[in-house]
């Protein structure tokens, strides 16, 4: 009896509870697939006294994790623009923080940028009113992640490939290619690692787009069903060799270290600290080319402090700060004068800052969406929601 | 005028029954459950695949994807199995280290145990997890270094690990109801049973075991929920496996709907989980 | 004897190596330690980033207890005291966020939030999920107490004329300290240490110690400082545990759950 008393208060709650969801839900917006028209800004004003930006932890020090790290306080001296910041975890939080139109400046990346863009949240970028972006390096403008029909929506930051990391004092001979992690007869078998996020299929899709022409794979985020299937079969052979998949670095570093990952996809920023470390690490672009990211800061199309906004933009690419940046976030800077300001004189050499050749193979992460992104209208691609679904699955089968 | 509004207040309990429930009522209901509500909703709506954004349209294709994918019923398996584990370990070393700082050591050092063992409560979840990294590091971490010579070895990183690594956290809120439980005990009834000619296992299983096991059920409510939630302590020392709270963890971000989808599976199992405990009258008592 | 000492060396061991790793000179914790070093704990102290956090974390801890000991308690004695329509679903209702996973009361929340209520993510949102979950613990320290207490005393109170409040403020409410400080000790740790649904409620401009920590954990550079601040947790926690031994004399052990 007592159960059946339990029950209907259980039922009257459910209702109360449903019918609060069901009242709340309908403010879903409708979504927008054709590029809303923003304007862009036409000339310079006067500083705003402040200006609110999102970033990722290290793009925006101000002395608080390290007093000697600081790229805050000349800009608010020089500008009079006092600079507050959010650190955003994911690049999720940064799209929903920009939707809510009180931030002006936003450090993008890859898989945030294009949702920004077609969202209405960003506007287009007058880069005459930015005076650094003529140093900054041309195979960073433009970029199908930055821009839309040659029309430019943000400064790009700085970049980095995803290379492949080896212990030299055990894969021997070295290897070459990116076939050393996808060998089902690998002698390193559970001491391989993977990148443990689904942008990590594009790594796959690299792969076959250079080794199995015929899947036809032009670009690693544009991905028809069958070139999708067939990445994420390739993983599924990788799949007994991994040992760990790794996101944090900390714990990347500390499996190289102790040899439980000898082989398998790192960062510049990790060999760097490896070797720091005293570890006998390498890390290389194999032949196929690889994967990468490159960072863009877009201001927001709701802007409250667009001069200062700007004006902030500038500072964060001039060669200074842009320098700073790259060393304390471990990147390759994107403006060329950065080079000289760096105080590793080898920084840009390690980090291949100045080399356009070698960016040409590098793949820079995108958020794959159902119009492909390599412009063929004859196949839809698969989204990157699926990707991640996919991923899920993979990683639980 | 004070005293009046006392006065009348006291006469009609129902004013103050009233006065009692709105806020909490009102907070657990709207703030909780009409979140809760939204969420479950959202599992049968859909994404736009361009933009991301959700669609407000329902359909079932999230719960069709997840019920025909293996992959999915063998990572509820796989978190249910490490859930129970933990759990499990958890009472086998909750069970008598509280019967011994409740029973056994002398008053005066009792607090000092209580106080030993809330201690690793403060210290950050993430820096014990990271510290559980170090010890479980094959070949070189410390269990390695300490237990090595005697032929004891690291598990490495995987379902074990995690299991160990979870146990450690929740250890405490295991113990501390069964301590309280046992606390409540008078030592004559223990007493009664020795006396009687029981032995001390014989005692247990049928004077100790029955009296404190709604403070077991209590302890185990969170031994076995917050594993199942859990997400970061199998990033860190999970090696290949993933949990329940990782898929969810992972759509989250960019298909809610079927992160919501996912995450009715551990409201269900928490669901049945607090109806079997009710039946056995434990939550009164919680 | 031995069991307990077993189960407390599990306990104390990997604290330990946190102790000792806030000294190890290596970024990534390898063991065991080549060089000991005391530049982490100086980097520490010149942190002001963990400063702040830590003052976000006492914020948000100190208002969610705040919330929960007023709504805990006050539902405590509508249980204790009345019978009503639906009292088996608010004790059920009471327990729910804490027995649901954490990652479904985060994204339930900040599902809420950013979609249904365009609450920006913040201080307050922090706040109120904490609470949400630490209801039930003060809820379950005041309920043991009112139950043992019995009504007797306060009917003795009003029979020697003592009206409503009086009774509240000189019998019910010094009878019930104890517990409620138990229970909000409590609160205050499990929103203290809480991270996951943290990191769904809280503004990403705000950082609690636990997000800091998460934040700081993954960035080798900072790593090492993370172990500083844990070993200075786990002294200073000796302080708020010394206290509710002290003043919590009859109750049970910091508190039933």
């Amino acid at each position: 009896m007592r159960n059946k008393r339990l029950f209907s208060q259980i039922a009257a709650a459910s209702a109360v509870a449903l019918i609060l969801a069901g009242c709340s839900s309908s403010s879903h917006n409708a979504s927008k697939t054709t590029l809303p028209k923003v304007d862009m800004m036409k000339s310079l004003g006067t500083g705003e006294g402040q200006v609110n930006i999102v970033a990722w932890a290290g793009y925006v020090e101000n002395g608080s994790n390290d007093p000697k790290v600081n790229w805050v306080r000349d800009f608010e001296k020089a500008t009079g623009c006092k600079v507050n910041v959010k650190t955003g975890s994911t690049s999720d939080d940064m799209v929903a923080l920009m939707k809510t139109g009180e931030y002006d400046v936003v450090s993008a990346s890859g898989d945030a940028s294009l949702r920004l863009i077609y969202g209405g949240d960003v506007a287009p970028v007058n880069t005459a009113l930015v005076p650094n972006y003529a140093n900054i390096f041309a195979g960073l403008k433009n970029q199908p992640w930055n821009s839309v029909d040659g029309v430019a929506y943000g400064i790009p930051h700085g970049r980095g490939a995803n290379l492949l990391a080896y212990r030299t004092d055990i894969v021997k001979p070295a290897p070459t290619s990116w076939g050393a992690v996808f060998d089902p007869n690998s002698p390193y078998k559970g001491k391989i690692t993977a990148y443990d996020s689904p942008i990590y299929i594009a790594d796959a899709a690299l792969y076959l787009m250079k080794t199995q022409p015929d899947l036809g794979i032009k670009y690693p985020y544009a991905l028809d069903q069958k070139q999708f299937d067939a990445a994420v079969a390739l993983l599924k052979v990788q799949k007994p060799l991994i040992g760990e998949y790794w996101s944090d670095a900390l714990k990347h570093i500390a499996s190289l270290k102790s040899g439980g990952t000898v082989l398998g996809t790192t960062w510049q920023y990790n060999i760097n600290a490896s070797k720091a470390d005293h570890v006998p690490v390498e890390g290389f672009k194999p032949v196929e080319g690889s994967t990468g990211w490159s960072d863009t800061w877009m201001v927001s199309s709701k802007a409250k402090h667009p001069n200062c906004a700007y004006l902030w933009m500038d500072h964060i690419v001039s060669p200074k700060a842009n320098a700073a940046v790259a060393e304390w976030f471990g990147e390759a800077p994107s403006n060329a004068k950065a080079c000289d300001l760096t105080s590793d004189k080898n920084f840009c050499t390690t980090y291949h800052a100045a080399d356009e050749a070698y960016w040409k193979d590098v793949y820079y992460w995108n958020t794959a969406t159902q119009a492909c992104l390599d412009g063929r209208t004859d196949v839809k691609c698969v989204p990157y929601s699926e990707w991640v679904k996919a991923w899920s699955s993979l990683r639980n089968a | 005028m004070k005293r009046s509004i006392a006065t009348w207040m006291h006469k009609r309990p129902q004013v103050r029954l009233a006065a009692l429930l709105a806020a909490p009522t009102l907070w657990l209901v709207v703030a909780y459950l009409g979140a809760l509500g939204a969420l479950l909703v959202t599992a049968f709506f859909t994404i736009d695949s361009f933009t991301g954004n959700v669609i407000a349209k329902f359909n079932l294709g999230n719960f069709h994807d997840m019920l025909t994918d293996p992959a999915y019923r063998n990572v509820v398996l796989r978190t249910l199995g490490i859930a129970i584990s933990v759990t499990l370990i958890c009472a086998i070393f909750a069970i008598p280290m509280a019967f011994f700082m409740a029973k056994i050591a002398k008053p005066k050092n009792q607090k000092i145990l209580v106080a030993l063992v809330l201690t690793p409560l403060w210290a950050s979840y993430l820096v014990k997890i990271y510290a559980w990294r170090t010890m479980l590091e094959p070949r070189t971490g410390v269990m390695d270094w300490i237990l090595g010579p005697i032929g004891i070895h690291s598990p490495g990183f995987g379902g074990p690990a995690i299991i160990i690594g979870l146990s450690y956290l929740w250890l405490p809120y295991m113990i501390l109801p069964i301590y309280a439980g046992l606390e409540r005990l008078p030592n004559s009834l223990l007493d009664a049973s020795g006396d009687l000619g029981a032995r001390n296992f014989y005692t247990f299983r049928r004077v100790i075991l029955p009296l404190i096991f709604p403070s077991l059920v209590a302890g185990s409510m969170f031994t076995f929920s917050l594993t199942l939630g859990d997400y970061i302590t199998a990033q860190i020392i999970g090696g290949k496996l993933q949990m329940l709270g990782n898929v969810v963890y992972q759509n989250f971000s960019i298909n809610l709907p079927f992160a919501a989808t996912i995450a009715t599976i551990p409201v269900a199992i928490m669901a049945i989980y607090l109806w079997l405990v009710r039946r056995t009258g434990a939550l009164a008592s919680l | 004897m031995s069991l307990m000492g077993i189960g407390l060396a599990f306990i104390y061991v990997p604290l330990s190596v946190v102790v000792i790793n806030s000294f190890n000179s290596s970024r990534t914790f390898s063991w065991p330690p080549s060089r000991f070093t005391t530049e982490w704990w100086g980097k520490a102290i010149s942190n002001t980033g963990v400063r702040k956090a830590l003052s976000w974390s006492l914020a948000a801890g100190l208002s969610a207890t705040f919330i929960a000991l007023l709504l805990g308690t006050s539902l405590a004695f509508a249980v204790s005291r009345y019978n009503f329509f639906g009292k088996d679903i608010i004790s059920l209702l009471v327990v729910l966020p804490i027995s649901l996973p954490g990652v479904v009361t985060g994204i339930a929340l900040s599902n809420a939030f950013n979609q249904q209520i365009g609450l920006s993510t913040g201080l307050l949102t922090i706040v109120i999920g904490h609470a949400t979950f630490c209801i039930v613990v003060v809820y379950n320290n005041a309920l043991a107490r009112l139950r043992r207490m019995g009504t007797s005393l306060q009917e003795a109170s009003m029979d020697l004329g003592a009206n409503g409040i009086t009774t509240f403020r000189l019998i019910t409410l010094p009878n019930l300290a104890s517990a409620l400080f138990a229970g909000g000790l409590l609160a205050f740790g499990l929103s203290f240490d809480e991270i996951v649904v943290t990191t769904f409620t809280a503004g990403p401009g705000i950082q609690t110690l636990p997000i800091w920590i998460y934040n700081n954990l993954f960035r080798p550079s900072q790593a090492p400082i993370v172990n500083v601040v844990a070993a200075t947790l786990v002294v200073v926690s000796v302080i708020p545990i010394y206290l509710s031994q002290r003043l919590s004399q009859d109750s049970t052990s910091g508190g039933r759950f």
